[in-house]
């Protein structure tokens, strides 16, 4: 399978990058990790006439974690990023999320930034930013501007990212509390049939916060106000776990694929968020 | 489109060469270079059995356009034995039982290969998920772990006793 000729571009920096794609409009592409980009050329279901490859530009490799505040570029691999000490420690939910994606050769490739703006609800890190409340920057032709991970996803490939922007980078405060992704997928390789990030915080015995988001279950990422809101004040205990699922349920819209039909994946659902926000409570 | 001037070390050795960017890594090295070593399975990022080494990492030369490896120093399964004797780990397959049809082994002892330099102790469950990005229809991997372990042990044995 060969994809369709396009001119290949590699610049050195963010400035040049997205000069080429203010100059190209829609027929130029960027690639990071390219493990969703080649694939669809290879299909023949992307057409690219200009390719901007990231890989040379340092400043989109950063990570930071200081102050409590974490940043991280979006050439930054999934690889990277697991194996990043400082990350780890920071948020280890990001960790935990990242070593589900995909294989290994994948995750040497794979970005974080690719990740987050293909806007694919299939992809993990797009729900974890919802979950982590965090910021993606944006780069350009007039300089950068911010857009909140929770306003980013429009639909399904449609994001705030206009088509001469690139994404720069994320970044979050570091969270507190306890933490898990729980992702339901049918092999190693396969995107989640349903997968769920929780961020808990406890304080004497009470949830002080609570943040509960969803991946794959509807045609973006889906942050539900609702089931934080059914945690905080609580004990936590079996009866406002199931509130919260119930809220978080009641906030997706699933269709029916090869993963199976939507009563199937709301069951799905309902379990590896259970077990998400049962688990988050745990290490609180 | 125009071609362009990619330059780029394969196990060792400096290539140059013209190509198209849309040209994937793989057909490259099998069309281009001769280097066969590296197989096309699924072409579509599953399989793994087009694994070769690209600056340190495990990649699967299928999904790299190569303009991408413009620059890269590449290791194939050849530059692994360079000198035409098994290496440690191929050894460790062939002991083991670690392939049937062999049509997966050259992803699979790439992989593998990475795999050690990066964890040279590995448990059972380290082999199993580093080892996940390569498919293998035959052996039920249950060799393959095997012989991946094998080979640990014996490279750490190895290095032991030249300590």
């Amino acid at each position: 399978m060969i994809p369709s000729a396009f001119e290949y571009h590699r610049p050195a920096d963010v400035k040049s990058a997205v000069g080429i794609l203010h100059e190209q409009g829609d027929e130029a592409r960027v690639l990071a990790g390219g493990h969703s980009l080649i694939p669809m050329m290879k299909l023949r279901m992307a057409a690219v006439t200009h390719l901007v490859d990231l890989q040379d530009i340092a400043e989109l490799k950063i990570i930071k974690v200081a102050g409590g505040k974490v940043t991280i570029g979006a050439m930054v691999t999934q690889h990277s990023l697991i194996n990043d000490p400082g990350l780890a420690a920071a948020a280890p939910l990001l960790r935990e999320a990242a070593l589900q994606i995909a294989d290994p050769q994948v995750r040497y490739c794979g970005t974080i930034g690719g990740n987050v703006a293909n806007g694919d609800p299939a992809n993990d890190m797009p729900g974890l930013m919802q979950c982590l409340d965090a910021t993606l920057t944006l780069a350009g032709p007039d300089g950068t501007r911010d857009v909140k991970a929770r306003d980013f996803y429009e639909a399904a490939y449609v994001t705030a990212c206009e088509d001469d922007e690139i994404l720069v980078s994320v970044s979050f405060d570091a969270p507190k509390g306890g933490y898990a992704y729980e992702k339901q997928k049918r092999k190693i390789g396969d995107y989640a049939t349903a997968a769920c990030a929780a961020l808990i915080e406890m304080d004497g015995g009470k949830c002080r916060a609570a943040s509960i988001s969803m991946t794959n279950l509807s045609d973006t990422p889906i942050w539900s106000k609702a089931a934080g809101a059914a945690l905080v004040g609580t004990a936590c205990g079996a009866e406002n776990i199931a509130n919260a699922v119930a809220a978080a349920l009641a906030d997706i819209d699933p269709t029916e694929d090869n993963r199976g039909p939507v009563a199937f994946k709301m069951h799905v659902a309902g379990i590896v968020i259970k077990r998400a926000i049962t688990r988050a409570i745990a290490c609180a | 489109m125009s071609k362009m001037h990619l330059k780029l070390t394969v196990n060792g050795k400096a290539e140059e060469l013209m190509v198209e960017p849309r040209e994937l890594l793989i057909h490259v090295l099998r069309e281009k270079l001769n280097i066969t070593g590296p197989h096309i399975g699924c072409e579509t990022s599953h399989c793994g059995a087009c694994t070769v080494d690209m600056n340190g990492k495990s990649v699967k030369s299928c999904t790299v356009f190569a303009a991408q490896a413009n620059g890269a120093d590449v290791t194939t399964i050849e530059g692994l034995s360079p000198h035409g004797e098994m290496n440690v780990l191929q050894n460790a397959f062939r002991e083991h039982h670690g392939l049937q049809c062999g049509f997966c082994t050259p992803g699979m002892i790439t992989r593998a290969h990475r795999l050690l330099q990066e964890n040279p102790t590995p448990t059972e469950e380290e082999v199993r998920f580093g080892m996940a990005g390569n498919l293998c229809r035959c052996t039920g991997y249950q060799n393959i772990v095997k012989s991946v372990l094998a080979a640990a042990s014996e490279l750490n044995a190895a290095k032991e006793a030249a300590e």
